[in-house]
């Protein structure tokens, strides 16, 4: 009778069990990389809307600043999307024959809202609060990303719970104090209107992190301590902020 | 032979608690506290026929605190339908009168800038961009402008002005009066007299060259 497992085989046993070994852990990775790919989070994934509309035009080069349009992000939870008619303010100006805008001047005409793909989206069972964030002093693009640079806004950050926690469970790794604003809400501002003035490369290092709405976790020594010295000063309540009922409630 | 049973039938019990707890953990894959059928400002609704989640309000309808008794703080005209001369907010010192126009130069700044520009000269970026505008934005350095009652300016925020919009909606009524103030500052600034500097502002900006560059 010839053999039934060629010598091979022992090599095929052991081979197959390593992978089986291994698959649930290659899964698991493949599953945690897939969540974390921007083909899921969306990120930097530009959205197409119904108006092709730029923030990079907008905000940057006619530096119009984030408020004019975003009426109500200093005093609400939500930073509110322009009614039609903010568009208009300028647009039944200028730009009055381009094709790109009929859609807004169809939407006053008709009194229908223009229907924009939402690009930050959060669930359900978080509540996020604008206000609170701006009157810490807490920049627009440290969430959002480097707004004054998109063509066609895209999302800046995945906005998972990790990543809110990172600041939630440090906030003095991420505070900032603008000396030349006399207010926190309005260091936020400031800074494009420094970019306007001076341009990335006369701003100091936090400041251009801001703009390009980098990562601008502070490690050193030094800074840890300034930030908890804001921390302090500013009244954050670092006991309960990575609390559940913080953001879910 | 009756432990083989009794492992037999824990076997069955291991395999059934298994797949039950298969069964509800799967029970738990669902999105509805991820999209809860609440609605969100700026959210399109299923259920009105305009599809719109916020109503709008019936005719008539006075907001709680929105009765706006005040007729010369809201409307910037007096009871007789004049504009009012003096801006109808009291200030209690100098200091709160102070806030009151640097809130009135960042609001102006947001909202009056991209047309009246910075100095409220009326060269904004959108006159800059606009090269045709049939009505410029209007320059607050004008004889016409200067001796316009300030309640002038809170009326045009208000009811909007030529091809200007009315900035009701944005701006609230007190930031409408800062503004206010702070064109009449503007004005100020753009028509001073060397007179008007005391004697130590006028050394130190003489001694910078910048005082030549104000007086107009």
């Amino acid at each position: 009778m010839a053999q039934l497992f060629k010598p091979y085989a022992n090599v095929i046993a052991r081979t197959s069990i390593v992978i089986g070994g291994m698959l649930p852990v290659i899964v698991g990775l493949a599953a945690a990389a897939y969540s974390r790919s921007p083909y899921n989070t969306k990120v930097e994934v530009p959205l197409n809307q119904p108006i092709p509309f730029s923030h990079q035009h907008h905000a940057y080069e006619l530096g119009i600043d984030c408020r004019y349009c975003h009426t109500s992000v200093e005093k609400s939870g939500y930073a509110g999307l322009p009614p039609t008619e903010t568009c208009m303010s300028c647009h039944s100006q200028i730009w009055t024959n381009s094709p790109l805008l009929e859609p807004v001047r169809k939407s006053y005409e008709d009194n229908t809202p223009i229907q924009w793909n939402k690009v930050n989206t959060l669930p359900s069972f978080v509540n996020f609060n604008h206000s609170i964030h701006i009157a810490r002093g807490i920049n627009c693009n440290q969430c959002h990303g480097p707004v004054n640079d998109m063509q066609i806004t895209f999302k800046g950050h995945p906005f998972m719970m990790q990543w809110c926690l990172q600041c939630h469970r440090a906030p003095e790794k991420y505070l900032y104090k603008d000396p030349d604003s006399h207010s926190l809400r309005e260091q936020v501002f400031n800074v494009y209107w420094k970019l306007q003035e001076k341009g990335v490369s006369g701003m100091t290092p936090r400041e251009q992190h801001l703009v390009k709405g980098e990562e601008q976790e502070e490690d050193g020594a030094k800074d840890v301590a300034e930030g908890k010295a804001l921390v302090k000063q500013y009244g954050v309540k670092v006991q309960q902020l990575a609390d559940c009922s913080v953001c879910h409630y | 032979m009756r432990q083989s049973r009794a492992s037999r039938w824990l076997l069955r019990a291991l395999k059934l608690s298994l797949g039950l707890l298969v069964l509800v953990t799967a029970a738990g894959c669902h999105t509805d506290m991820w999209i809860q059928p609440k609605t969100v400002p700026l959210e399109e609704s299923t259920f009105y026929a305009d599809k719109s989640s916020a109503r709008p309000l019936v005719p008539g309808t006075v907001a709680r605190g929105h009765l706006e008794e005040d007729t010369p703080f809201f409307t910037g005209r007096d009871d007789n339908g004049q504009l009012v001369t003096a801006i109808p907010v009291k200030f209690n010192s100098d200091k709160e009168f102070k806030e009151f126009l640097l809130r009135g130069q960042e609001r102006f700044n947001i909202y009056c800038t991209p047309c009246h520009g910075r100095l409220g000269d009326g060269q904004g970026m959108i006159s800059k961009r606009g090269l045709a505008l049939r009505r410029p934005p209007a320059n607050y350095h004008t004889d016409r402008l200067r001796n316009m009652p300030i309640g002038h300016f809170y009326d045009v925020m208000t009811k909007g002005y030529g091809v200007m919009f009315s900035y009701a909606s944005r701006v609230e009524p007190q930031d409408r009066w800062a503004i206010a103030a702070y064109i009449r500052a503007l004005q100020l600034s753009q028509h001073a007299d060397s007179a008007d500097y005391t004697a130590a502002q006028r050394a130190s900006r003489q001694s910078t060259g910048s005082l030549g560059t104000e007086t107009q």
